[in-house]
């Protein structure tokens, strides 16, 4: 159907018996498009929705078959082994043992809390392993002005940008020191100071969001030429790319010149759902095309191939007054979908083995340091025990402290509290002093006395 | 291809009266059916005359003395403006008093399909008032992420009947963001959303919803509808420097029709305060939007035919509400009835009549039951809009049968 032409005839008629008293009102101003014509004996259409299309005489459908798999860039294969001739690595060897903790923090985190969760004393945990390369990688080759969105998978790029192992723990434990304030599921991180916005569950409705959010640093990057140039990266999944708000997100960034980098991590499933069953062209990258989107496909387990990628993608969001660009990182979900997920019920154990020992982007890195003469056995051995006992050190603070005062519950809502909200927060505090047996207070902070 | 489009669209939606003319003489006259004919013994439903109501201020001075204008505008002088004029004198107002404010939506640069937005592109460049993509959820997720990072998005929805592809971004998203951030302070609180809504006559299923009760279930979003050009100017300036989300609903039956004078200053209404129309004392109707203009043409019937003081309430904000304005009135009164377009079944008023019933001290001063006036439960059916919304003679018998109770 078409809405566009429904709603020009309704409008049509609901003007009329309106446009009587019109009479008064000031003449319409209309800014000229540039006027098209077909041109006698033109080679080419000039139809206004495309303009440079050839007229042929054969009738023959494009066919998706028609047009070779966009390729996938990589600079290191699996044995560590440098594949692009022209790659010279940017980091110093600092930076990049820095990248490589990054990765293994976040390894380790996982594995530490996921076995939490399976004893009870977190709720939920989602592990992004298999995929720290994407994270970690795209997120060095950003500025720390950067604004970021995530889905919910990137925990890569919190650890990258600054996020401490107490950052993580007061989140997953929701204590009175999580920035959400204990409102939100384990794994919705969010930080003011790193410039990424808080994680919210429903899939994709980041993407239209980050374009938003580009638009309003280019305008304002405009109206003070003193901000540094600045974009947004947004991260999401293959599956999610399958909602609507992805479609709006990457054409409003096309039409409205966003300074934007999507970010899609292709892992191969959404929870049970494998690709084929998620879309029949080519992968994401394909549709990058058809919104007039620059887009390089990019081997997700090779941390320098993602970097190298995103610094590229940067300069060119940036490039023309800003556009958006497209990459998507073919990577593998390790894990399971989250701890609420067995995803050995829809695959096969030994496909996960199997990526697990020929292909992982750590190891990858790893193989690299070592080929580069700075890394080793007992370097290995030294993070690994330093970076364990502070997650465990930070687990077991986080899991001390107080959870959040009651009074948060009704808080933010609004900026201020309304009337309703306050008579509401009287109403609970009645309750609690009514019924002391029923509920548990004495890990909030401050018991029922937030209330007042 | 955009001039063209742009200028048949305009012409559609906006056609000269001077050419409408010959088309019309042309037509033999038993072939006129006009849908704003009326019976004609009608004595109740007889079409609004905008050109008298008491609700809309005819005079500067009685623009100048409205309740609720700040001491700055009262000094001012007024202009001439219908809705759709004092909603672009808003906009225009607000772009030129603050950089991060943004006007978007589809077909906003030319002006809008209901003319709010004339001129603004030209006055403030396209990087400010712009067209997007006819993506509904495009244009809330573009607004939300512009308003998280700082700027004053106003965006547009063409018709309100066609903001539920939007629905999850401002459920979800827009009205949850302050919430979900907490600590960092980040928000969507610079976010407007206006969309027209209502009935106009013949609008059916799509260009006639008032969903407005879908949005006062959501915490997190104020929701505000005017009723004048006066209240549509100082309301949307409110609520775009509002740190909450805001939707703002138009019933687009008074862009023409409803004319008044306007200060020209800059001015805002304080949003979630009602407003006292018309003091009575017998009963007390609540609503908001063009029903109140209805409601005032069955109130002066009714307390002609009745010998009783009805007093009338305008919401303005539908949530978070005034409670406290309501209560004292139907304390005062004992007697009240909710008037709406939208659907009764869990409407606007099924939470104001619940509030009033559960507050105890206007519980105890009830007389009567309160009463619902409002669209049937159903779709808006074209052919069928007279006997759908609520007319004068409904709210006139809802008047008697409390009166009787």
């Amino acid at each position: 159907m078409s809405p566009r032409l429904l709603r020009g005839r309704a409008i049509a008629r609901l003007a009329k018996p309106l446009a009587r008293q019109s009479q008064t009102a000031s003449p319409l101003h209309i800014r000229a498009a540039s006027s098209l014509s077909q041109r006698p004996d033109s080679e080419f259409v000039s139809f206004p929705g495309a303009v440079k299309s050839a007229f042929t005489t054969m009738l023959k459908f494009d066919k998706p078959t028609d047009h070779p798999a966009i390729p996938t860039y990589r600079v290191v294969d699996q044995h560590g082994t440098i594949v692009d001739d022209t790659f010279t690595p940017d980091l110093s060897k600092e930076e990049v043992v820095k990248i490589y903790e990054d990765m293994l923090f976040i390894s380790l985190l996982d594995i530490i809390m996921f076995d939490a969760q399976r004893q009870g004393r977190v709720s939920f945990y989602m592990v992004s392993a298999g995929e720290e390369a994407v994270c970690v990688g795209s997120a060095s080759a950003l500025s720390k002005e950067d604004v970021i969105y995530c889905q919910y998978r990137e925990q890569g790029v919190f650890k990258h940008r600054g996020f401490t192992a107490n950052d993580f723990m007061d989140q997953l434990f929701a204590n009175k020191n999580d920035a959400g304030c204990g409102r939100n599921m384990p794994v919705h991180y969010g930080s003011k100071e790193l410039n990424i916005h808080t994680i919210s569950s429903p899939l994709a409705t980041q993407l239209p969001q980050a374009s938003g959010a580009a638009y309003a640093l280019k305008v304002q990057r405009q109206n003070d030429p003193t901000i540094p140039p600045r974009v947004v990266a947004v991260y999401f999944g293959e599956g999610a790319a399958s909602e609507g708000d992805f479609h709006a997100a990457l054409n409003m960034a096309a039409t409205r010149s966003c300074p934007v980098i999507f970010i899609c991590r292709n892992n191969g499933y959404a929870i049970s759902t494998p690709t084929l069953e998620q879309y029949r062209g080519d992968g994401i990258a394909s549709r990058g095309i058809g919104y007039g989107i620059e887009t390089i496909r990019v081997d997700g387990n090779d941390i320098w191939a993602v970097r190298e990628a995103t610094k590229r993608a940067r300069e060119l969001a940036l490039e023309d007054g800003g556009k958006p660009v497209l990459i998507e990182a073919l990577t593998y979900r390790v894990s399971h979908h989250s701890t609420s997920d067995d995803s050995f019920a829809y695959r096969a154990r030994v496909e996960v083995e199997d990526w697990k020992r020929r292909d992982n982007p750590i190891i990858r890195l790893r193989k690299w340091m070592e080929a580069q003469g700075m890394w080793s056995d007992e370097k290995e051995k030294e993070a690994r025990d330093r970076l364990r006992r502070e997650v465990l050190q930070a687990f077991k603070e986080a899991e001390r402290e107080k959870k959040p005062p009651i009074r948060a519950m009704f808080e933010d809502v609004y900026e201020e509290l309304t009337p309703d909200l306050r008579k509401q927060m009287a109403d609970l505090r009645s309750i609690l002093d009514r019924y002391p047996d029923e509920y548990d207070l004495n890990d909030y902070e401050g018991g029922k006395k937030s209330l007042e | 291809m955009k001039s063209e489009s742009i200028r048949h669209l305009a012409r559609t939606a906006w056609p000269p009266a001077v050419s409408r003319r010959p088309l019309l003489t042309t037509l033999p006259v038993s072939s006129l059916r006009l849908y704003s004919t009326h019976p004609p013994n009608a004595k109740l439903n007889l079409p609004v005359d905008y050109s008298t109501t008491p609700l809309l201020s005819h005079t500067p001075q009685t623009a100048l003395s409205t309740t609720d204008l700040p001491a700055k505008a009262r000094n001012s002088t007024t202009k001439k403006m219908n809705l759709f004029q004092a909603i672009n004198d808003a906009l225009s107002t607000a772009l030129a008093s603050d950089e991060t404010v943004l006007v978007f939506g589809e077909d906003v640069a030319f002006g809008g399909v209901f003319r709010c937005s004339m001129n603004l592109a030209e006055s403030y460049g396209a990087q400010r008032v712009f067209n997007t993509p006819l993506t509904e959820q495009g244009i809330m997720g573009f607004a939300i992420g512009a308003a998280a990072e700082g700027m004053r998005p106003v965006a547009e929805i063409q018709f309100a009947d066609y903001v539920y592809p939007a629905f999850d971004q401002l459920v979800n998203e827009a009205a949850k963001i302050r919430y979900r951030e907490g600590k960092t302070g980040r928000s969507a609180g610079g976010l407007t959303v206006r969309m027209p809504c209502g009935g106009v006559g013949h609008g059916a299923l799509y260009h006639s919803q008032s969903p407005e009760s879908l949005f006062t279930h959501i915490p997190g979003l104020r929701v505000i509808m005017p009723r004048s050009p006066l209240q549509a100017k100082g309301l949307l300036l409110a609520a775009i420097r509002s740190n909450d989300p805001c939707i703002f609903m138009e019933p687009k039956i008074l862009y023409r029709a409803a004319v008044e004078q306007v200060p020209t200053e800059d001015y805002e209404l304080p949003l979630s305060k009602a407003e006292v129309i018309k003091p009575g004392e017998n009963v007390t109707i609540i609503s908001y939007g063009q029903p109140l203009y209805t409601c005032m043409s069955a109130i002066e019937r009714a307390e002609k035919d009745f010998g009783v003081s009805i007093e009338l309430i305008d919401l303005r904000t539908i949530y978070p509400w005034d409670k406290e304005t309501v209560f004292n009135s139907v304390r005062k009164t004992g007697r009240c009835i909710v008037v709406h377009e939208a659907m009764v079944n869990a409407g606007v008023g099924a939470e104001v009549a619940a509030a009033i019933q559960e507050d105890e001290a206007t519980f105890l001063r009830l007389e009567a039951p309160v009463t619902r006036i409002a669209g049937w439960s159903i779709p808006t059916p074209l052919m069928y809009e007279k006997f759908n919304f609520p007319d004068v003679a409904r709210i006139y018998d809802g008047l008697r049968r409390v009166m009787e109770y």
